[in-house]
This record gives C-alpha cells, sequence and structure tokens, in this order.
C-alpha cells in the first residue's frame, strides 16, 4: 500500500459521527437559551407601555395595576451600593492573593473561605443580614435597601474575587520586574502597571457579578423586602425587579403575570445594556 | 546634572583597581546617606564594588563570594556559560534578586561607598541609581511610545522638569527618537522587537540612573538590532557605567572594556578583554573563550 494512502472509510465515519454529536450537543445547549428569549420577548413586549415604566404597582385588585417604576429604582440603587462596597473590595483581596499572598498559607487559607462563599446559596446570605441587621433593627429601621445591598455584596464579593485573581496572575511578571526596576514602589507598580494591564478582565469579572447579584430575589426578601412606592432612602424597605416578578408571578391575575414578563424582560435588558457600555468604556480608555 | 555636584566631587574616583577594599572600610566610616545616591543627577556613572557577594535560591547558592569591581564610564562583559550564576549576580546589584521567593544575598555590593544591603537603605532609592535592562524587550503593553518612557520617571516618583522634554531627549539618547516621533502616541507594542529593547533603554535612561544593567539584552534580536544596540552601548558609557551580561562571546569583544569569566557561581578570571580573550590567566577560561564548553 502506499505511503500516502486516502483516508479510510472508517475515519470518515468517526469523523462525521464526532461532528455531529458536538452540533447536536451545541444545539442541545442553546436550545433552552433561544426559548427563553423568545418567550421574554413574546411576552414582555406586550406588556411594555408608557406607563409600565413611570407608575409605581399600585396594589388594586381592579383597574390599574401600575406599573414597576419602583422596582427599577431600587433594583440600580441596590446593586449600585452592592458594587461599589464588593468590586474595590474583592479586587483588594486578588491584589492581596496575587502581589503578597501568594502560595503562603494565609493565602491559601482565603482562598478556601472563598471557594466555600461561592458555594454558599444565596438564601443564606439573606438569612445572614435578616438576622445580624434586620432582626436588631440596625439603623432604626429592619428591612432597609442598604440592608438587601449587603446581602448582595455578601453574594458578589467571592465572584469578583476570583475572577480578579484569574486575571492578575495572568499579568506577567516581567512587567512588575521591569517597573520594580525602574524604581517605583510597589504600590505604584500595581496601580500603574498590574490593574491597567488587567483591567478588561477586571471589568469582565465586576459584570459577571453585578449580572447575578441583579437577578437575586432570596437575598432580597429578608431583607429590603417587597413595597409599592419608589424611593430614594436606602434605609427603607426597597422594591426591586426580582421581587416584583416573585410577587407578581404568585398572583391569580393574568395582567400581574404579563407584568412579571414584562419586569423580566426590563431585568435581561438592563443588564444587557451595562454589560455593552462597560464594555466600551472600558475598550475607550484602554487605548487613550 | 551639575558636574559640580558635591557628591561626584567626593567619590571622584581614583582608577587603582586595588581600591575595594579602601572603600569597603570608608563605608563603615561613614554614615550611610538614605537616598543620596539617588537623587542627585551626574554627568558620570558610579563605581560599583561587589565585596565577597554570595546569593542564594532557598538553600543552593548561585553566586560564591564574588568580589568584582566595574569602574565608572567602562562596559563590563560578564560571560560564562548557562547556569553559572551571571544573572543571579547582576540581579543582586539592583536587589532585583530579593523579589523571587524564597532568594537572598549575603557580602556586600557597594555604589561607590555607600552599601545598597546596609540597613536603612530604601531599596526603591538603589533602583533608581542602578538601572537594568531585560533579556526580554518588555515595553508596558497599556501604553503608548510616549508614557512607555515616561512611566520611568512617573513610576519612580520624579517630579519637575518637563516631561515632553525628557522623553525627546532620552529617546534621541536611545538611538530612536527619530524613527518614532511621528507615532508617540501608538502602543509600544507596535515597535519591532529591537526597537522595543531601544524603547526599553529609553525608558531606563528616563530615571537618570548612574549604572545601567544589561541582562543579555540582544539575545532576543536579530544582528542587525544587536548592532544597534551594542553602538548604542558604546555611546551610553560615557555617561554611565554599564554591566552587560552575555552569552555571547563575540558580543563582549565588541562592546566590553574588561571581561568577567564566571563558571559554577565563582568568579573565575576577571581583566581587560583583549587579555581574556587571546591570553587567559586560567585554562577554565581558555577552554570557555575558545568553544571547548559553554
Amino acid at each position: 500500500m502506499s505511503a500516502l494512502a486516502p483516508v479510510s472509510h472508517r475515519r470518515r465515519r468517526v469523523d462525521r459521527a464526532a461532528r455531529g454529536l458536538l452540533a447536536a450537543a451545541t444545539g442541545l445547549a442553546v436550545l433552552p437559551l433561544v426559548f427563553v428569549v423568545f418567550y421574554l420577548l413574546q411576552k414582555g413586549v406586550g406588556a411594555w407601555s408608557v406607563g409600565f415604566f413611570t407608575t409605581d404597582p399600585s396594589g388594586k385588585f381592579f383597574g390599574d395595576a401600575g406599573g414597576v417604576r419602583s422596582a427599577i429604582f431600587g433594583t440600580l440603587e441596590m446593586v449600585t451600593l452592592a458594587t461599589v462596597i464588593a468590586v474595590p473590595a474583592g479586587i483588594g483581596v486578588a491584589l492581596y492573593l496575587v502581589e503578597y499572598g501568594k502560595a503562603g498559607r494565609f493565602a491559601a487559607a482565603v482562598r478556601y473561605f472563598i471557594d466555600v462563599m461561592t458555594g454558599v446559596p444565596s438564601i443564606v446570605f439573606g438569612l445572614f443580614v435578616y438576622i445580624v441587621l434586620v432582626i436588631a433593627n440596625t439603623g432604626g429601621a429592619s428591612f432597609a435597601g442598604w440592608k438587601g445591598s449587603l446581602a448582595l455584596a455578601l453574594l458578589m464579593l467571592p465572584i469578583v474575587t476570583r475572577a480578579a485573581e484569574v486575571v492578575l496572575a495572568l499579568v506577567p511578571d516581567s512587567l512588575r520586574e521591569a517597573a520594580l526596576a525602574l524604581g517605583a514602589p510597589r504600590w505604584r507598580v500595581m496601580l500603574r502597571i498590574v490593574l491597567p494591564t488587567a483591567r478588561p478582565g477586571l471589568v469582565t469579572g465586576a459584570l459577571l457579578a453585578i449580572a447575578r447579584a441583579a437577578g437575586e430575589t432570596a437575598p432580597l426578601l429578608f431583607t429590603a423586602f417587597y413595597i409599592k412606592r419608589a424611593t430614594g432612602d436606602l434605609n427603607r424597605p426597597m422594591n426591586s425587579l426580582p421581587a416584583q416578578i416573585f410577587t407578581d408571578v404568585g398572583q391569580a391575575q393574568d395582567r400581574l403575570q404579563a407584568r412579571a414578563w414584562g419586569a423580566a424582560l426590563t431585568l435581561v435588558l438592563m443588564i444587557l445594556i451595562l454589560t455593552t457600555l462597560a464594555r466600551v468604556v472600558s475598550r475607550r480608555s484602554r487605548l487613550a | 546634572m551639575s558636574p559640580h555636584d558635591p557628591e561626584t566631587q567626593m567619590t571622584d574616583p581614583p582608577t587603582d583597581p586595588a581600591t575595594a577594599a579602601g572603600e569597603t572600610g570608608q563605608s563603615t566610616a561613614q554614615p550611610p546617606g538614605r537616598d543620596g545616591a539617588a537623587t542627585t543627577a551626574a554627568a558620570t556613572g558610579r563605581r560599583i564594588t561587589l565585596d565577597s557577594l554570595s546569593a542564594f535560591y532557598g538553600d543552593s547558592a548561585a553566586v560564591r563570594a564574588v568580589s568584582l569591581e566595574f569602574p565608572p564610564n567602562e562596559v563590563t562583559a560578564i560571560i560564562g556559560p548557562s547556569g553559572c550564576g551571571k544573572s543571579t549576580m547582576v540581579r543582586c546589584i539592583n536587589r532585583m534578586h530579593e523579589e523571587i521567593p524564597r532568594a537572598r544575598a549575603e557580602g556586600k555590593v557597594l555604589l561607590d561607598d555607600l552599601d545598597v544591603y546596609e540597613d536603612g537603605v530604601d531599596v526603591v532609592a538603589v533602583r533608581r541609581a542602578v538601572g537594568m535592562v531585560f533579556q526580554k524587550p518588555n515595553p508596558f503593553p497599556t501604553m503608548s511610545i510616549f508614557d512607555n518612557v515616561a512611566s520611568g520617571p512617573r513610576l519612580s516618583g520624579a517630579r519637575g522638569g518637563d516631561l515632553r522634554d525628557r522623553v525627546e531627549r532620552t529617546l534621541r539618547g536611545a538611538g530612536l527618537w527619530e524613527e518614532v516621533k511621528d507615532r508617540m502616541d501608538q502602543p509600544g507594542l507596535g515597535l519591532s522587537g529591537g526597537q522595543q529593547q531601544r524603547l526599553c533603554i529609553a525608558r531606563t535612561l528616563a530615571v537618570e540612573p548612574k549604572v545601567i544593567l544589561m541582562d543579555e539584552p540582544c539575545s532576543a534580536l536579530d544582528p542587525v538590532a544587536t548592532l544597534k544596540i551594542e553602538e548604542l552601548i558604546a555611546e551610553l558609557k560615557q555617561r554611565y557605567t554599564i554591566v552587560v551580561v552575555t552569552h555571547n562571546m563575540q558580543q563582549a569583544g565588541r562592546v566590553a572594556d574588561t571581561t568577567a569569566f564566571m563558571l559554577d557561581g565563582e568568579l573565575v578570571e576577571h581583566g581587560a578583554t583583549d587579555r581574556i580573550f587571546t591570553n587567559p590567566g586560567d585554562s577554565r577560561t581558555e577552554d570557555y573563550v575558545s568553544g571547548k564548553f559553554g
């Protein structure tokens, strides 16, 4: 037989079967996603109107049920505060682990607890804040927006830390050495070299955590509770999109269920816009 | 920059190589200035003296009791086979060695008469006085050409003076100005390998060091780029003390006034480059420079 024999029939068949299997697996994975987006659009857009975005839930059994204004405000306020707490803290922990802790015993313990924290169900964070802050009426009120933010921040912290640690570790040591050899103190090496080099990855990690937090219901039910009116006061109970969806879906009225679909679509779009915006900003600032 | 700088005057070096021991004695008699060596700029380089310097990674010694002197405004080449400790030794001079976990150094490294390992000496000040160029060009990837050069003074916290002027001056000093002056805002990574290395040299010069350590600066470059760097080294020695680690013996022959040969962490021989290559005193040096091993 020649050394350059054509590909055997058997190999052709195996190749075709393997390709088919991979394509089928991909299709299977994408299918639910397509359905989710399809149903969201189909049912959600119908619920939208100007009033949907500009009015609070009325709570009336008959007549106008109202929109989700308070839920949008509440989600924006609480997630923003949670981000302000969790992202700097998480990046700080990651910087410690990568730049100082390295393979030390304390760093290993920190990593272990972060992993444990990643696996904690979100409702546990809600319960924790409920027991520590809500029951104790800390800050003069029982349920409050900032307590919801805290529960969300606890949830975000391990996600931000883990993602940040990975990208910070990817920054080549040769860059740190170059900066140190120029006579840069360590803190300046981190601020001027390590963080900017890792910025796209840090932004992605933060977005992942924000998207996760924005969609969480369980930590908010025991902490920010659910109210109808919009408020800018973080020391009062707050509405949020997930809590609104959770409440509406349980109602035996079609118009309330429709509002839940509308709120769900709103939530997804908010996260999409945020993600796109953050990517554009981070890309632009990198070139500047 | 002033030639009347009192500190430079005081330490104006005698050319007798036997002063190493004398300077060691001096350093104990004089209180060490915290960063006196770093903050003043002068047109001449400074003398570096190694006094029985040893360096370790954990328990294994990579450099064993090396005593050696690098005179100002001369180029000294360090040659030797891979793993002989030449890079480690050079990294001890600006205290970069200790950045590696479990790495430490013993002995003295004198910058003129100041021991850089003395208690109370600011490691940051040492590195501002002793610049370093690495084997692989490593411009900062997020920065433009301008910012890469400006990062020298910016990172080391040097304030004042016109940064633009300083960047242009150092880029001219590194022989790169004509090639990049029209694209200063382009990323530093867009340059060729040789240009990147000269950019890194410019970045080092921008801090205004007294001594420049080069750790195999041409080993990642093609012959033309290598030639340019070598010409640059010959020019830079007017103003700096230069130490070049190389495993390219021809390069040592072309650029260095004196050459030191290292083997297994020990200094075998040190002398005028011509003599090391034509009439070495040690048979191991002869074997190495004639290509019998390494």
